[in-house]
């Protein structure tokens, strides 16, 4: 029984000694470390080409794609919005640009498309196959003419979670991606309300939470201090989520 | 005197010790985030589900509370560690010459009653057999470990990661897709589990005190031919 005891509390001391060190500052530095070091295997084991999310077959989409985080915006502007079919929906990019834009969901649709089936992997664990149609970010990052002090993406959305301002963020390696798209269409009809409509990012080689909804703006920034608070995304800054979810 | 455990080798098994409980236990908090195991590339519903976990209580889980954002950072920070001390390890292991003349079975071992005779040692309680530094199933199961268990861990791990995906898509693909990739990842976790513990249980009943003294500060290897108490 003493033996017994003394399991329980070596058991409980490990325990409660992992927590401390979970909540302590160093530890926090050393995961920004791994994580990095996780990015540059993944980017190094690309072996230099442009590494591409797999795409599926038509016969692989899921039969319902789910919805997660906001599913419904229940703003007065965003429901009206929705009323007349999102025609006077934009998508401003600013920021270290030389030609801010402002872009109509015409002006969108109007762009050359890419539809690419991919895989939508959760945090949480589970994954669901979808048909994503909408113009390359890249098309449009080169009209706005991206200025070379810039370092990150910042995507502003119409949705506020708990209190917060959904919103994220990437590397210009991964905006640039030919996968990185604004999707508009969802399996071939317009993008569902719970999905993100009107139009939202699609971030193939990261975790879901890195696919901003409702999409409202981009930003170019070369920091990410003093955006929400500084972690790079709505998750990031209430959850600790890493900012790279590639892992 | 001639060690029983290389210096490489005892660092390796306690780092990778370590790393196996923080990444069990961090593992189950994971996987209270989304309980349910699928085949194939995707999966959400129960109905898909082939496998429906409990919900695990927070005296086995890192932290002790869910959270799935400070489990991940556990995680992200020991697969490293994990991964590149086996990488490590095998090629020392290759250099020094461990796996060839401790690991690997003797054609002669290969024979069931060879086998057989080991089993019924083991269940005796008898551990003080067998020729080499390690007895056949100590062969097999150290063997099934390393090479097979450890690497399923780290292979399907990378398997899961978006980014890695993309830059070798074949090896999700090699498991049937990142549905299966999870799947047996969590399945190798739980073979690993179930070995750990019947490590420690053999090293209590073989003698833990020259067991940890051997495994700590090398022992001492007896070269007079017969194998001495291991587990």
């Amino acid at each position: 029984m003493r033996r017994r005891n003394f399991l329980v509390v070596l058991g409980a001391s490990v325990v409660a000694g992992c927590d401390a060190v979970g909540d302590s500052s160093w530890f926090g530095k050393v995961v920004d470390r791994a994580q990095n070091w996780h990015r540059g295997l993944h980017r190094a084991l690309g072996g230099g080409r442009i590494a591409m999310a797999p795409e599926f077959s038509r016969s692989a989409i899921s039969p319902f794609f789910r919805g997660n985080g906001t599913q419904s915006i229940d703003t007065g502007t965003y429901r009206a919005a929705m009323e007349d079919g999102f025609a006077n929906w934009t998508v401003t990019v600013s920021g270290l640009v030389e030609h801010p834009l402002e872009l109509s969901m015409e002006n969108l649709r109007g762009l050359p498309q890419r539809t690419q089936i991919t895989r939508h992997d959760c945090v949480e664990g589970w994954s669901a196959i979808g048909e994503w149609t909408g113009p390359q970010l890249s098309t449009i990052l080169d009209a706005a003419g991206v200025r070379p002090e810039a370092r990150f993406a910042v995507f502003r959305c119409a949705d506020n979670l708990n209190g917060g301002d959904y919103y994220e963020s990437c590397d210009l390696d991964d905006a640039l991606h030919p996968q990185t798209i604004l999707a508009h269409q969802l399996n071939g009809e317009p993008l569902p309300e719970r999905n993100g409509a009107p139009v939202r990012l699609r971030l193939e080689r990261q975790l879901g939470y890195k696919h901003a909804k409702y999409l409202t703006g981009i930003e170019l920034v070369e920091s990410l201090d003093g955006i929400g608070e500084g972690k790079g995304g709505y998750w990031e800054d209430r959850a600790g989520y890493q900012w790279y979810a590639g892992i | 005197m001639k060690k029983r455990h290389a210096l490489s080798t005892r660092l390796w098994h306690w780092i990778n010790a370590l790393c196996l409980v923080v990444l069990f236990m961090s593992g189950l908090n994971i996987s209270n985030a989304h309980p349910r195991l699928y085949w194939g590339d995707r999966g959400f519903l129960p109905s898909e589900a082939w496998l429906s976990l409990p919900d695990f209580p927070g005296w086995i889980t890192i932290p002790s509370y869910y959270s799935l954002a400070a489990a991940r950072d556990w995680h992200v920070v020991f697969s490293l560690l994990f991964a590149f001390g086996l990488l490590a390890f095998m090629v020392i292991a290759l250099i020094n010459g461990h796996i060839r003349r401790d690991l690997l079975l003797r054609a002669a071992e290969w024979r069931p009653q060879s086998i057989w005779r080991d089993v019924k040692a083991h269940l005796r309680l008898d551990f003080e057999h067998g020729s080499g530094k390690y007895n056949v199933l100590q062969k097999l199961t150290y063997a099934l470990v390393i090479f097979i268990l450890l690497p399923a861990m780290i292979f399907t791990g990378m398997a899961m990661s978006p980014g890695m995906e993309a830059a070798w898509p074949w090896l999700t693909e090699m498991f049937g897709g990142r549905q299966s990739a999870r799947s047996i990842h969590f399945l190798s976790a739980f073979a690993l589990a179930a070995f750990l513990i019947l490590h420690v249980v053999l090293v209590l009943l073989a003698g833990p005190i020259t067991q940890l003294r051997g495994m700590l500060f090398g022992g001492r290897l007896d070269t007079s031919g017969g194998a001495d108490a291991q587990a």
